[in-house]
């Protein structure tokens, strides 16, 4: 019996392999002309003022509410849960300055950013998508307006500059969750909690930290823009493209914080 | 129907496009003369809509040349495409509304992005005067969402013609809608031709939109223009494939 990839060989005279490659190859393609075209869009005018600002409200409002509560219940847990490994040796003073550096350095925007992913990316991918398969991009384009400009440039702009503020935001509200639990538990005053954060971490923590946020905040704009843009004809295409937005911007999200982390080490090492 | 001038606004020549394995278009060729409504019939598929597509960029040729107000479209990039296409007003079958959009928004989206330093006052002015003309003014501060198919189509009408185009090209206009606003869209066709000037190309398979819209039908078969003339020219041609379409369709 002939297997399905025989089958496949057979009719297009090339291993399947092969083919996936060369199909690999070709969307990273595309995905490289996407993201080239974007910096070559965002300097020029006309500059889509109005819906940037639109596209900031919405991408805040619509994460402002989850992010509240999942920063909140990270700060909480994380310091609950650390505690008994830190009360081995006696040191559960360093909380607060452990529960600072993990916050800033990594949970906060890791957190901001998956939340953004899953709320902001998929909106964005159904939006567009839903867009390209209505023919409304094609209506904006006839109508002698770059709708490369007025969708993508806005909101990849609009993730780029809203995800490091509620990043900000986050490693607020999951250092006021931690304070609650080590006020109640240790009995630490709030001049003290804050001295302690304030001394554990550094300049290069709060900067690398921002840079990190606005290249999550590019990468989920980017990747529900592209997903959007490219989705296939149909409803059904509209749901893999919100579906897949949220996947591959998560992803991506991951990777970028092991190149971010190798890269901070470098520094932080020399 | 009032007499058009002998002044062709679009050539069409050998215009060829194939997806693939399948050849849409196998060598397209039609004049149309300024102020001229021109029907082009066919059946679903036979590539009527990637015909007028091609007409304003959105897909691009294999073959031939699509010239027009003197322009060869293929060679057109940036502004002076843009510009180009602001004297090109495109109808889609969808309506194709902004849905995030209220209406008032949908018909300024062109103007304000179009047409610089205009006030207020001439934006508001404008948006009025273009609902005014398909008459739903009632419906400036609604979401697509909440209209019907047909108030949806002259909305989008509305919104093309909000730049006053030279050429009209309209996708399938009365698809989908009841015979009454489909008899409202013919009229409004009209009606637009005769205010505006307007040269138009109505893309269709429903033959009483054809006839009466149409100063000429071209009938697109085999990828081809088997027959272009007024209606009662080309349907009386007694080649089968156009019979059938009359047969079938055309209620007397």
């Amino acid at each position: 019996m002939q297997s399905d990839a025989n089958k496949s060989q057979q009719a297009t005279g090339r291993p399947v392999t092969t083919r996936k490659l060369d199909q690999l190859f070709l969307n990273l393609g595309d995905v490289a002309a996407f993201i080239g075209r974007f910096f070559q869009e965002v300097f020029v005018p006309p500059y889509e003022f109005k819906e940037i600002i639109r596209q900031c409200y919405e991408v805040g409002y619509r994460s402002l509410l989850l992010i509240s509560t999942t920063g909140f219940i990270t700060g909480m847990v994380f310091t609950n849960q650390s505690r008994p490994s830190l009360s081995e040796f006696g040191a559960t003073s360093w909380l607060p300055s452990l529960i600072a550096i993990a916050v800033v350095r990594a949970l906060g925007p890791l957190v901001t950013a998956l939340i953004a992913a899953g709320k902001v990316g998929s909106s964005i991918g159904a939006e567009i998508g839903s867009m390209n398969v209505t023919e409304q991009i094609d209506a904006m384009e006839v109508s002698g307006t770059n709708p490369f400009k007025f969708l993508v440039v806005s909101r990849v702009l609009a993730t780029s500059f809203t995800i490091p503020l509620l990043t900000m935001y986050t490693v607020f509200v999951a250092l006021i969750g931690a304070f609650l639990n080590v006020n109640v538990n240790e009995q630490t005053s709030f001049t003290s909690y804050i001295q302690e954060v304030f001394g554990a971490i550094t300049y290069l923590d709060i900067f690398s930290s921002v840079i990190k946020s606005i290249v999550f905040g590019f990468t989920i704009g980017m990747v529900g823009c592209y997903k959007g843009y490219h989705s296939s004809k149909g409803t059904e295409g509209v749901g893999k493209a919100a579906n897949s937005s949220v996947v591959t911007a998560m992803f991506l999200v991951f990777i970028e914080e092991l190149l971010s982390l190798q890269i901070v080490s470098a520094i932080r090492g020399s | 129907m009032s007499e058009k001038k002998n002044e062709p606004v679009i050539v069409i020549k050998g215009l060829k496009k194939s997806f693939g394995s399948l050849h849409v278009l196998r060598g397209v060729d039609l004049e149309v003369n300024k102020g001229e409504n021109v029907v082009v019939l066919g059946r679903s598929g036979t590539g009527k809509s990637v015909l007028i597509k091609i007409m304003v960029g959105l897909l691009k040729p294999d073959a031939g040349k699509v010239i027009i107000l003197g322009e060869d479209v293929e060679t057109l990039h940036g502004k002076e495409l843009d510009a180009f296409r602001q004297k090109v007003g495109f109808s889609f079958q969808s309506s194709a509304l902004y849905d995030s959009m209220s209406i008032r928004e949908n018909l300024e989206f062109p103007l304000v992005r179009n047409v610089r330093n205009l006030s207020r006052a001439e934006i508001d002015k404008a948006v009025k005067k273009a609902l005014d003309d398909v008459g739903l003014s009632q419906t400036i501060d609604q979401m697509p969402a909440e209209l019907s198919g047909g108030q949806r189509k002259r909305i989008g009408i509305a919104r093309t013609l909000i730049l006053k185009p030279e050429i009209m090209l309209y996708d399938e206009p009365t698809a989908g809608l009841d015979p009454i606003t489909s008899v409202e869209i013919n009229n409004l066709i009209n009606d637009v031709q005769e205010r505006l000037g307007a040269t138009s190309i109505i893309i269709t398979h429903d033959l009483t939109c054809a006839k009466t819209t149409g100063d000429r039908i071209a009938m697109l078969l085999d990828g081809k223009f088997a027959r272009v003339g007024t209606f009662d020219e080309v349907f009386a041609d007694k080649d089968e494939r156009i019979q059938q379409f009359y047969d079938y369709k055309f209620v007397d």
